[in-house]
């Protein structure tokens, strides 16, 4: 289990990452904190004829970064050093919270939030996450940079939109405020990927009314935020929530058999744990 | 820095106080070159997919997985393996010690990736709950013991520790 | 310092770094990767090996055909059996059928393991794909596809045997239960994976082998007959293992065989190291059966008569033969007297990796039929679960007990001692089984569902043939231990210390002891089947008894005094009551091998006992003596000793998840008189562990067309802390009559109830029969919900 030989490339600048993609776009991956990527090179699943290891950036910031309303995550900015980020704790606490999640610490250690977004899987929290947020990722390539929502990022299991000579340098989220949020996942093993997973925002509106927005991990190709109907604070408690789960679970997510779980299994765990979350989530508000 | 597949690269590695100038394959994993290059064996693997953690290993200060690491990108990082653990005068570290009286290994082989996990924190495990202090242990798979020995075991590290150090 | 908590002395090297496994040895080694079948069947029509000859820096590339004499014939099969229809083993390298997916095809040598890959994944292998049987249910069957081409059916073997009258008695039988039950395949899956490295020295013809395995003597005893060449050619050392459980007893793996041949063609050392993939798909696995029981009782659910048809799952061949289902016939009655009592199995061929002894090695199916049978019965006779196990237990006055069929040695299956009633009844007291009722109502009320389950076996353990100590007395008073048995955790430098200390009257930090090295002693078996106390630490305190005999037969010379009035105590020989005389048994050793030492403090001192030994007019040797103070000795047992225990266990589902929440696991054992406690409980929680991952994790899965599902530790779920609870330990001390130690194993108890028990708590719970092991969410849910939406 070793990896096949690759040409190695060591940019100092995201300038020089754009210049290497434009030359080897495609035969060419990027290697941030490699929790994902180095198990599939050692199996020799992938095997690129080239490595860009951004871990060289000269100046970049290890933890987020507030500019405007918005977190700004870097390229090297390791799950661990968001996660005990103060900035992170105060504007975001849905990212903490999924954060939690993510596999172990010696993972949490080297993994990068960006990295994370970037390899879109969707049995991920942290992609999940993104798109509860309604985050942005910043894209860039020589030919220029531009911006892609959540929604437009993900496109199936393991694939984004981006094109091949692009690279995402930042990940955007806006701070949280007011809205209450939680995860809720059940896993096999503490750590592993979620057989299913939920990360939920509750958002005040006038008249005492929450929305609640659930993003789902591991229940389909890519991870979609969902809005459930208005709901009163007394639906938030009682069958009304219950429904709108349940109806959502049925009618919205794609879950799939594998030797861990069947897709009906999923479906019952999206409801249990989408109105477990739900809940929490609109608790929080009510501390606010 | 550019290499070209199988052309090897000039790192510096920092390793338990050591400085060494090594001359790698990009594609080598951190783990064999501490073991097969630097002979530092103590660091074991165990699946090369970052699940069981016997090869972990602090970097800059933080437990990794050294199995999931390039050695050549950790060219100039400070690497603490479990040869450096025990006091230059051999006495044990208090984890080590800790283990031992608690009976945290069988085969051994586990052991390291266990203690570099425990090493960052040991000293707060007296405020952990069971469950919590379990959790901070997760992703290091011990097949021999039942864990029971090693939860004992990092639970009591501070307090010989506090011991050794008392006057 | 027998029965003390000694901290264990292997551990200062195992916490430093400083252990020594077999990838540790020979860092220039060329290394070795392998091109293993990607079918589970198919013909191999042709190998294409230019592309891997091209890459820089490869040494060989072998097939078959490269193999010449007993390399190029079958492996051998290790315990044969006259129950065996049909042996089949495979080649080490496949000739011109491959019968799983992963059987090794090609061997690679380069100058390290990258390229060794590099090198395997550019050879074109060509199969004409074959069709598969991985199901074993079917393959059983007459008319199956067969798992080898041109083979009549999957039979491996067969053995049926009868005590008393089964169909008789179950003519009689007021009540009568047909049940079946399935145990789903799993795997040791040590932390180490197997390792070979070997050396050879055309000079002086020698062979040396590194081997991360659990049986060194055997490894080098094959090699030597393969190599042709004498024994003495031929040196195996098992260095720390790190991890066995069973799958590193196996003898030969491919692989074993190979990286000698390649050291010895090459004219380099070759090393392999096994990956985890590799580990998955080349290393044996075990557990899977699936039994059909009748059994027959009376109205207070004691046992009349029973019966296990019952086929398990060999894989592609038959390396072990027919030892897994041995066992488990031969232990599934457990501590309950079954007069009537008849198996029959059939072992039979998939297209799977072949299976070999897991910890427990057939007990945990028997323990899981027996077990789930008892609480079957009790519950459709409206009885406690409790009272059917002590009406049905062997009762204290009736050992020695014979279980009435044969034992895995070949011999009769005789209990020596146990207590049984006695470990019932402080397991229900530990777990408060009488308020429990109360408990589980108090929890449904709460909309939560707990239940209870209990489970007993019986684990015969310390088998021979025999085990062997050298022990040697070193002039600075240090006690040398060798013994030929590998050790992989059990502290084996720690317990056989203790043994022989007490015997020399030293201290345990003054014994040394080394393992699994053929240089050192040659003659062994293994670390397998819980038989290293029993048959290595009767052995070590034979040799100890040869040693303390002869330093009192010098020391009476010495000091003048009668044989039986020397004591050896505190390192030295002395006259009873007389600690002036005291000599100090290294230079005790040194007289005994007189002027000899020129060096060390105690050679002068030595020098001048020796002087008066001559003066004397005597031979400087006495009659029978030999020179220094050392010893060889076997022990080899008559028959297995048996150890048992009763488990419990309070389990919860909960309900949002579907997941098993285990609340309590209480756990009363009996090994006998115990050796070290630290270890004995280390053994139990450990192999507790092992066996709750066998219970609800670990489960090897096979698609239709026999490639695994998960072969990886992502998918493969062994327990982190964060799964595994700690048990409660109990314990009891029966001394087994039938050793001078009165010791029994311990290795492989603590996993034998795990899956009976978890299986009856969570059959408790959910008030329905569990009949297939392991349990998952999944499962647990589909029986919650059964219905289309899962409401």
């Amino acid at each position: 289990m070793k990896p096949a030989p690759f040409a190695y490339h060591r940019p100092r600048t995201r300038e020089e990452v754009d210049g290497l993609l434009a030359e080897f776009g495609g035969e060419a991956k990027i290697l941030a904190g490699g929790q994902s990527l180095i198990p599939i090179l050692n199996m020799r699943l992938a095997a690129p004829a080239h490595v860009i290891d951004i871990n060289g950036l000269a100046d970049e910031l290890v933890e987020p970064a507030l500019l405007g309303g918005t977190v700004t995550i870097g390229p090297l900015v390791r799950h661990a050093a968001a996660e005990g980020s103060q900035l992170t704790a105060t504007a975001l606490p849905l990212l903490a919270q999924a954060l939690a999640y993510v596999a172990h610490p010696a993972i949490r250690s080297r993994g990068t939030v960006v990295g994370s977004i970037a390899h879109a899987d969707p049995a991920a929290e942290l992609p999940a996450a993104f798109a509860a947020l309604e985050g942005e990722a910043r894209v860039r390539s020589a030919r220029g940079s531009r911006s892609i929502a959540a929604p437009d990022l993900f496109v199936s299991h393991l694939e984004t939109s981006l094109e091949e000579d692009e690279w995402i340098e930042e990940v955007r989220l806006p701070v949280q405020g007011v809205r209450g949020s939680a995860v809720e996942e059940f896993a096999r093993r503490h750590g592993d990927y979620a057989l299913c997973g939920v990360v939920a925002l509750a958002e005040p509106r006038a008249g005492s009314r929450i929305v609640l927005a659930l993003a789902y991990i591991g229940m389909g190709p890519a991870p979609v935020r969902l809005e459930l109907p208005e709901l009163t604070a007394s639906d938030v408690a009682g069958d009304a929530l219950e429904d709108a789960v349940r109806t959502l679970a049925h009618e919205q997510l794609e879950p799939e058999d594998d030797i861990h779980a069947s897709a009906r299994y999923r479906r019952w765990l999206a409801e249990r744990l989408g109105v477990r979350a739900a809940r929490r989530a609109a608790g929080a508000l009510e501390k606010h | 820095m550019d290499v070209r597949p199988r052309e090897l690269a000039p790192i510096s590695l920092t390793v338990n106080g050591n400085v060494h100038e090594l001359e790698v394959e990009p594609r080598w994993l951190l783990c064999d070159v501490l073991r097969h290059q630097l002979g530092l064996t103590g660091t074991h693997v165990g699946c090369e997919h970052g699940v069981c953690g016997c090869c972990t290993v602090l970097i800059d200060g933080r437990p990794a997985r050294s199995c999931l690491m390039f050695a050549v990108t950790a060219d100039g990082a400070d690497i603490r393996t479990v040869e450096g653990l025990a006091r230059g005068d051999g006495k044990l570290h208090p984890l080590q010690t800790a283990f031992r009286r608690h009976h945290g290994l069988q085969c051994g082989f586990c052991t390291p990736g266990f203690l570099m996990a425990a090493l960052p924190i040991y000293r707060r495990a007296g405020a952990l709950s069971d469950d919590e202090l379990r959790e901070a242990l997760g992703g290091q798979l011990c097949r021999c013991t039942g864990y029971v020995g090693i939860v004992a075991a990092v639970r009591a590290a501070a307090e010989i520790e506090a011991g050794d150090s008392a006057p | 310092m027998f029965g003390e908590r000694v901290e264990r002395r292997e551990d200062l090297r195992l916490l430093t770094g400083g252990g020594r496994y077999t990838d540790d040895f020979e860092h220039d080694a060329a290394q070795a990767a392998f091109v293993r079948s990607e079918h589970a069947h198919a013909r191999v029509l042709d190998v294409d090996v230019t592309g891997a000859l091209e890459v820089d820096g490869v040494l060989g590339v072998y097939t078959h055909e490269d193999l010449t004499g007993g390399f190029a014939a079958p492996l051998p099969l290790l315990v044969p059996h006259e129950g065996i229809v049909r042996p089949r083993t495979q080649y080490a390298l496949a000739a011109e059928e491959v019968c799983y997916a992963g059987e090794t095809i090609v061997m690679v040598v380069a100058t390290d393991r990258y390229v060794a890959e590099d090198a395997a994944g550019r050879i074109r292998v060509s199969y004409e794909p074959l069709e598969a049987i991985v199901d074993l249910a079917r393959a059983a069957d007459a008319g199956a596809t067969v798992a080898h081409a041109g083979a009549p059916d999957n039979i491996a073997g067969r053995v049926s045997e009868e005590k008393g009258d089964v169909d008789g008695a179950l003519a009689n039988a007021p009540h009568v239960f047909e049940w079946r039950f399935e145990i789903e395949r799993s795997a040791s899956t040590p932390m180490e994976g197997r390792a070979v490295v070997a050396r050879y020295d055309e000079r002086d013809g020698m062979l040396m082998v590194y081997d991360s395995t659990q049986a060194p003597t055997g490894i080098r005893g094959g090699l030597a007959a393969l190599f042709g060449v004498d024994l003495e050619r031929v040196q195996v050392l098992a260095p720390d293992v790190g991890g066995g459980f069973g799958v590193k007893v196996m003898q030969f793996y491919p692989e074993e065989v190979l990286i000698p041949w390649a050291a010895r063609r090459l004219g380099t050392p070759v090393k392999w190291t096994e990956d985890r993939r590799e580990h998955f798909i080349g290393s044996n696995h075990e557990r899977k059966q699936i039994h059909h029981v009748r059994v027959g009782c009376d109205d207070d659910g004691r046992i009349l008569a029973f019966e296990t048809r019952f086929v398990h799952d060999s894989g592609a061949y038959c390396p072990y033969g027919l030892i897994v289902p041995v066992i488990t016939s031969a232990q599934l009655p457990g501590p309950y007297k079954l007069e009537n009592y008849r198996y029959e199995f059939r072992a039979v061929y998939t297209n799977t990796v072949s299976t070999s002894p897991y910890r427990g090695a057939g007990r945990p199916q028997g323990a899981f039929v027996m077990e789930r049978t008892l609480d079957r019965l009790a519950r459709e006779l409206a009885l406690d679960p409790v009272d059917v196990r002590r009406r049905n237990l062997i009762q204290p006055d009736e050992f020695p007990y014979e279980v009435g069929v044969t034992f895995q040695d070949g011999g009769p299956t005789v209990y020596d001692s146990g207590d049984y009633p006695r470990g019932l009844e402080l397991l229900l007291d530990a777990v408060g089984y009488a308020g429990f009722a109360a408990e589980r109502e108090r929890a449904a009320a709460e909309g939560r569902r707990l239940g209870l389950g209990l489970g007993c076996y019986v684990e015969g353990t310390g088998i021979g043939p025999y085990e062997g100590a050298a022990i040697n007395v070193m002039g600075d008073g240090t006690v040398t231990v060798a013994i030929g048995l590998s050790t992989q955790g059990q502290a084996h430098e720690t317990v056989f210390a203790q043994i022989a200390a007490d015997e020399l009257g030293v201290d345990v930090e003054r014994v040394q002891v080394s393992t699994g090295d053929t240089r050192r002693i040659g003659y062994g078996v293994g670390t397998f089947a819980s038989r290293s106390a029993g048959v290595a630490g009767n052995a070590v305190k034979r040799a100890a008894r040869s040693v303390r005999h002869q330093a009192q037969e010098f020391a009476a010379r010495l000091l003048e005094a009668a044989v039986d009035d020397i004591e050896l105590a505190d390192g030295a020989a002395r006259v009873k009551g007389s600690p002036q005389s005291a000599i100090p048994l290294g230079r005790l050793a040194l007289v005994a091998n007189p002027l000899r030492y020129a060096y060390g403090a105690e050679a002068t001192e030595a020098a001048v006992f020796a002087r008066k030994a001559y003066s004397s007019g005597e031979a400087p040797l006495h009659e029978d003596a030999t020179p220094g103070l050392n010893a060889v000795e076997y022990y080899s047992p008559r028959s297995g000793v048996f150890g048992f225990g009763m488990h419990a266990a309070i389990v919860e589902i909960d309900p949002d998840t579907c997941n098993l929440l285990v609340r309590r696991y209480v756990i009363v054992h009996d090994c006998g008189r115990v050796i070290n406690p630290l270890v004995v409980d280390g053994q139990v929680q450990g192999g507790f562990a092992q066996g709750l991952g066998g219970a609800f994790f670990e489960r090897i899965v096979y698609d239709d067309t026999g490639q695994i599902q998960n072969a990886s530790f992502m998918d493969f779920l062994i327990p982190y802390a964060t799964e595994v609870p700690a048990p409660e330990l109990h314990h009891t001390e029966t001394p087994s009559p039938s050793n001078e130690l009165g010791v029994k194993g311990v290795g492989e108890a603590g996993a034998i109830a795990v899956p009976a028990v978890i299986a009856n708590a969570v059959a408790d719970a959910l008030e329905r029969p569990i009949d297939s092991m392991p349990l998952s969410p999944l499962q647990l849910f589909d029986m919650l919900h059964p219905d289309g939406n899962g409401r």
